[in-house]
């Protein structure tokens, strides 16, 4: 049953355990090992598949020939181009959830090689060495055509996308005149930096185990960020229905955006389970989780001029990102610049340059990561030109609306953000000339910046099934990479209900539970979590007439809106101490279980009229070799404003851990691409660098209190995404503060210090 | 040592969790996918079959090592420890329980090899100071705590094993120390 | 990987035997860096011979006061050894900067020395590598070199050495013993690994047949001051950009014996010993390190993304001479 749920005009309090920072409930199994992730369903007869990756970039298959590889002992079938079964035709057959507009890639549909380490055959064999084998026996001869990557040789080729994407907002109109505002500033910055290819690189590789059951239906056990997506998607490519295939994905290794869309082994796996009618298992290698998906290469100009008080007067951010040929991916990169910021003369702009590369994918804060960096760099540059303190400017040009939209925000406490930061990292202390601190060989250097990121909801459903015994079922087809949500979803459910958190069970990861976007944006918390909220409150409505028809109970004539669910009981209000066990309610109303389904829906008026989004201030420490240019953070502090925390444990770790990945941003991630061969490089854990633990220092993380009735009836905004968005800035202003030397390019290797450094000898 | 001596099978017999186990396998079976495919024990986990994530890490002869860089075959008479039989025992009961507490997992992918080898680390050190337990475990990635809730555990387990075992750090050495 | 036949070697004569005449036969002992190519297929072998049993698994004094390092022992209990930390500790603090507990558990002594280049290229099949297959042209000249070779490259090959080790033992002029059907031999440090020149295939000058079995450190160990100084991209674990080994006897303020290694410059360990002579008599003072730093990196030559290196090492070395002489005890 679904039911639109009622909307309370007011916040709801908190009951029990919101809020609380509660140990995450998962934890007992995956520290145990017992958490089984997509690759870990064992069946009888289970096969194994390798994919085949192509050795060109760009051109066609002139020839496939399998003959030696299905030699090879335990070698069962090879699939390519030219014996696949059929799958669906048309484009929209094959858009998922997260799909941009354009031609979504289809694994050996053709002989077209579109971009380098393409899928071209899947060997499947009895194990998984003799497959492995197997596909370095495949033999593919190609005509090779002549491909580009680089994103600095189609700059100018570039065009501008329209909405070619859901959440996807393009830049608003341009301000004022902000070129001439600009020429006529007293101080300004017009400046260039350039962001990497980064790849998400979870620590589970993607991985499909496909149980082909008697009957022949398919239980799918996918990596994804979304069960209902992979079901759809394939039911949708191979002309399955609905009831024919059932995705489970209970644990996820990790994702932060990898996982939004179907990958390749998902339909491999599915396509050799049905052609062969056997169970199959495929996993990508490490190399080839490079060849799906990337945070896209950008290059940005922005440009600011300010009175000399610090008054922005203009801002011009332009960027130039890309995207493959047959899909325009596109993020949010540099609007946020001017809902920042109070500015009369601004021009935002976003182009994309089609190149020879699989399409981008969202990877944590997409956009965010990219534009907000280079706003808060060139906002540093200005304070230093302005010999004004970095937080001081920032506040000078405050704003309480959004001036993008002109609305106000929902809730914004940006300001307290700065200032419980600044006082938690010592900020007062901070001598504005570069160079001014140092230990020994070590420069030490302090920055700041902050981030944004938008509070969005989508539209969810959840089931809760409440037992005489007390003990509540939550479902809801939702994910759990990592972030908490079995654990945010119990305390929502428990608080609720007033029961203790070890009564409550949630379930997620199965497209046969109730329907869940895919998790990724930070609104996971906001969508399903709004729908636990509502599914629970109408489970506690039945409890409460069944307890008001109750006759000669403790609450006497109580009505519904006197009671309260507290502790495993129905009390008054008024005097909790009248209460009655909640089995004993559902007993005299004859009942054994109490089930209800309720879908969410975000309040689009309310929404409409306002900006929401989650803000943080970050400061960051460096120490920076001055010999050898080396960087180290040796000290974060990140103050986030996200509305009300439902557990302060799960998201402070969420928080710490976008704040690892903004030093990996600042610091060592890129993929490099070799663009005569147009192939990435570095497509191994080895030389992709990743923060390792020796690489941080200590990171502090302080939840800045924030009211907002707008955003959902919980008043969370979610935080998956904000702990990245202000670090790569923060470190780079700090390592300017250090040094004296600007670096625009991330990530800031020593190469790029030490060159800083012997041009400022030089000079 | 004559031809007939290479064999593409191997017998091997070997002590894994404590309990023997005796199997023909492929020359190039790796330990990880012996102990995840044939023995069903998927707690320790593949992460990049590189030898770099360390999700993959093992206890093998009482020392930590990489199951994907090593061979089965290699392994006649070995005695190998994974988090199943870890956990069984109870020896990083502790580890455990204060990685739930301090929240030093997300993903818990990379979780059963980190405790594999802050248990290694905790061995050899009984008072790591947080840099050495930065450097010992920077061999095993993960992506999503931010590491330092790991950093927390350890040192808190760390802390209570040493008041337990009534010994006091004094710089980076321990002695012991009587109750009284 | 592709499948090959196992066998285990109880002695050393039997190892020799299995080895010897089959030219797609590798020895296996750790298989940290073996079984990795394997896996990438870029190495093919299709028998292995596994000599983890063999009795070389000890470190022993030899008569010259110095210590004998069984190939089979492995990094970690080299690196912690008592006697190597104490008369060795550049050598225990390079193998310390290297890779990770885990890995250094498995490598062993020999293995380290074999380890292959850690060349993009070379790793990937679908790109070309003379290393990897001959004549096939280096994707790294013109491609992506930012970790390739500034010293002793060919037009044939930049690729570097990956160990951290191998830097501490050039430095240290060690002696590689090793064994074959034509009996022992011993190889000086320095004449191990070999330049690409026009054969980048061939890593080392140990014959196919042939086994290590030991490396021998001679007595003067520059225990009083001497250092390992690696710098890389991560705080820990990752190989280095450039490392150096430094090594300094001093007396009166004055250098009467120098050593100096580097790691990540070049397709082996780059010792120079002319800088090394050039230190002698010298005060031990920023000055003089400059020189020698000048003198090792007088033909050194970038291929465009790697050209910082040559920058780079020269401050590395200024650096790690200047610690090595500031140090005292390890």
């Amino acid at each position: 049953m679904i039911a639109k749920p009622a909307i309370p005009d007011v916040l709801r309090e908190p009951g029990p355990g919101i809020g609380k920072p509660l140990s995450r409930v998962d934890g007992p199994l995956k520290v145990t090992g017992q958490a089984r992730y997509a690759a870990e369903f064992n069946v009888p007869g289970l096969v194994h598949g390798y994919i085949v990756s192509s050795t060109i970039t760009k051109g066609r298959i002139t020839r496939i020939d399998t003959a030696a590889a299905l030699r090879r002992p335990g070698v069962l079938h090879v699939f390519t181009h030219e014996n696949r079964p059929h799958v669906a035709w048309f484009d929209r057959k094959w858009k998922d959830e997260d799909a941009p507009s354009g031609s979504p890639f289809r694994p050996l549909y053709d002989d077209r090689i579109v971009h380098a380490m393409q899928p071209v055959a899947l060997v499947v064999a009895e194990t998984f060495e003799a497959a492995r084998e197997g596909a370095r026996l495949v033999q593919v001869e190609y005509e090779a055509e002549p491909h580009e990557t680089d994103l600095a040789a189609r700059r100018h080729e570039a065009f501008t996308p329209g909405k070619e994407k859901g959440g996807f907002e393009p830049p608003p109109k341009p301000r004022g005149d902000p070129d001439r505002a600009l020429a006529e500033a007293a101080v300004k910055v017009d400046v260039e930096y350039v962001q990497p290819t980064e790849h998400h690189n979870p620590m589970e590789m993607h991985g499909s185990t496909v149980v082909y059951n008697d009957d022949g239906t398919l239980t799918v056990h996918d990596k994804t960020q979304g069960a209902p997506n992979s079901h759809s998607w394939v039911c949708s490519v191979f002309g399955l229905s609905k009831s024919a295939v059932r995705v489970i994905s209970p644990f996820v290794g990790g994702a932060f955006g990898s996982g939004l869309r179907p990958q390749h082994q998902l339909f491999m796996a599915v396509m050799a389970a049905l052609q062969l009618k056997r169970s199959v298992r495929v996993e990508l290698s490490r190399p080839q989780m490079f060849t799906f998906g990337h945070r896209p290469p950008t290059i940005q100009r922005v440009a600011l001029g300010a009175a000399p008080d610090g008054t922005l007067q203009a801002m011009i951010h332009e960027a130039v990102q890309e995207s493959s040929q047959f899909e325009n991916y596109v993020e949010i990169v540099v609007n946020w610049s001017g809902q920042q910021y109070r500015c009369d003369n601004v021009r935002l702009d976003y182009k994309l340059a089609r190149l020879d590369v699989f399409t981008p994918l969202d990877m944590r804060a997409p956009g965010a990561a990219t534009g907000v960096p280079a706003i808060e760099m060139a906002m540093d540059e200005l304070a230093h030109a302005l010999r004004m303190d970095p937080v001081e400017l920032r506040l000078r040009n405050y704003t309480d609306r959004d001036p993008n939209q002109d609305k106000p925000f929902s809730s914004k406490e940006l300001r307290a953000c700065f200032a419980q930061g600044a006082e938690r990292f010592g900020w007062s202390r901070r001598n504005p000339q570069p160079r001014s601190m140092r230990e020994g060989r070590q420069l030490i250097g302090w920055g700041v910046a902050s981030g944004v990121w938008d509070a969005m909801q989508g539209q969810a459903d959840a089931r809760a099934t409440l037992g005489i015994d007390g003990h509540l079922v939550v479902a809801s087809a939702t994910a759990d990479i990592g972030t908490g949500t079995y654990t945010v979803m119990s305390q929502i459910a428990a608080g609720t209900l007033g029961l203790p958190i070890g009564n409550v069970t949630f379930k997620l990861g199965d497209s046969a539970l109730p329907m869940a976007p895919i998790e990724g944006g930070s609104w996971t918390v906001s969508s399903v979590g709004s729908a636990v909220l509502a599914a629970c409150e109408r489970v506690r409505g039945r409890l409460y007439k069944l307890a008001a028809k109750m006759e000669g109970a403790p609450l006497g004539k109580a009505k519904p809106a006197d009671m309260v669910l507290t502790d495993g009981h129905v009390a008054l209000a008024a005097d909790p101490a009248r209460r009655v066990p909640i089995a004993e309610v559902m007993r005299s109303g004859g009942v054994l279980a109490i089930e209800e389904e309720a879908r969410s829906v975000p309040y689009y008026v309310k929404r409409a009229q306002h900006t929401l989004a989650t803000h943080s201030a970050v400061f960051a420490e460096v120490r920076v070799d001055e010999d050898l240019g080396t960087v180290q953070v040796s000290r974060i502090v990140s103050a986030v404003a996200a509305g009300r925390i439902i557990n302060p444990k799960t998201a402070g770790s969420q928080v710490m851990g976008g704040v690892v990945m903004g030093i990996g941003m600042a610091l060592e991630e890129e993929t490099f691409m070799d663009h005569g061969l147009g192939r990435y490089m570095n497509h191994d854990l080895a030389e992709y660098h990743v923060p390792v633990n020796a690489d941080i220092g200590s990171i502090d993380v302080i939840f800045v209190d924030e009211h907002d009735e707008v955003v959902n009836p919980l008043g969370a905004k979610g935080v998956g995404e904000i702990g990245i968005v202000g670090v790569p800035a923060a470190i780079a202003n700090a390592v300017f503060h250090a040094t004296g030397v600007r670096v625009r390019e991330l990530p800031i290797t020593l190469d790029k210090v030490l060159a800083g450094l012997s041009r400022r000898s030089a000079a | 040592m004559a031809e007939a001596e290479f064999s593409t099978l191997v017998e091997v017999s070997l002590r894994v969790n404590g309990e023997r186990v005796s199997r023909r396998v492929e020359a190039r079976r790796h330990l990880i996918d012996f102990l995840r495919l044939d023995l069903g024990l998927t707690g320790s986990h593949a992460g990049c079959e590189h030898g770099v994530c360390g999700a993959c890490t093992v206890r093998v002869d009482g020392e930590i090592v990489r199951g994907c860089l090593t061979l089965a075959a290699q392994l006649d008479g070995a005695d190998v420890w994974t988090i199943e039989g870890l956990s069984d025992t109870g020896e990083v009961r502790d580890l455990q329980q204060a990685f739930v507490a301090r929240n030093a997992l997300q993903c818990g992918y990379c979780t059963p090899g980190m405790l594999a080898t802050c248990a290694d680390l905790l061995e050899r050190s009984p008072a790591p100071s947080r840099a050495e337990i930065r450097e010992h475990i920077s061999g095993n990635y993960c992506r999503c705590t931010g590491y330092e809730a790991i950093i927390d555990a350890v040192e808190t387990v760390a802390a209570a094993r040493r008041a337990a075992t009534g010994q006091v750090a004094i710089g980076q050495a321990t002695i012991g120390e009587t109750a009284e | 990987m592709r499948a090959f036949s196992y066998s285990r070697a109880e002695s050393v004569a039997d190892a020799l035997k299995g080895v010897v005449g089959h030219g797609e036969t590798k020895v296996v002992a750790g298989g940290t860096n073996l079984l990795d190519l394997m896996k990438a297929d870029v190495m093919r072998p299709t028998r292995l011979v596994d000599i983890t049993r063999l009795p070389l698994n000890r470190i022993e004094e030899t008569a010259e006061g110095g210590l004998r390092l069984g190939a089979l022992v492995t990094n970690a209990d080299t690196a912690h050894d008592e006697r190597v930390r104490s008369r060795y500790p550049m050598l225990s603090r390079a193998i310390l900067a290297g890779a990770s507990a885990q890995l250094r558990n498995m490598a062993t002594n020999g293995g380290n020395l074999l380890q292959r280049t850690r060349c993009y290229y070379f790793y990937d099949t679908g790109t070309p590598c003379n290393k990897r297959e001959p004549g096939s042209g280096c994707g790294a000249i013109g491609g992506v070199n930012r970790i390739h070779a500034i010293l002793g490259a060919s037009e044939h090959c930049i690729a570097t050495h990956p160990s951290d080790m191998c830097v501490a033992l050039a430095a240290l002029a060690a002696e590689i013993r090793v064994t074959g059907p034509r009996g022992e031999r011993t190889i000086p440090f320095e004449a191990f690994h070999r330049l690409p020149g026009d054969a980048p295939q061939i890593d080392t000058n140990l014959a196919p047949d042939e086994i290590v079995t030991a490396i021998d450190l001679p007595a003067r160990g520059f225990a009083a001051h001497s250092t390992y100084l690696k710098v890389r991209d991560r705080q820990s674990y990752a190989f280095a950009l450039v490392s150096v080994a430094a090594a300094l006897e001093i007396e009166d303020g004055k250098v009467t014996a120098a050593r100096l290694a580097l790691g990540g410059v070049a397709h082996k360990p780059w010792r120079d010993q002319a800088a090394e002579e050039a230190l002698v008599g010298r005060p031990a003072d920023a000055g003089s390190f400059a020189v020698a730093a000048e003198a090792v990196l007088r033909d050194a030559r970038g291929f465009g993304h790697n050209d910082f290196k040559i920058d780079l090492a020269r401050r590395a070395i200024l650096r790690a001479l200047q610690d090595a002489a500031a140090s005292e005890t390890p």
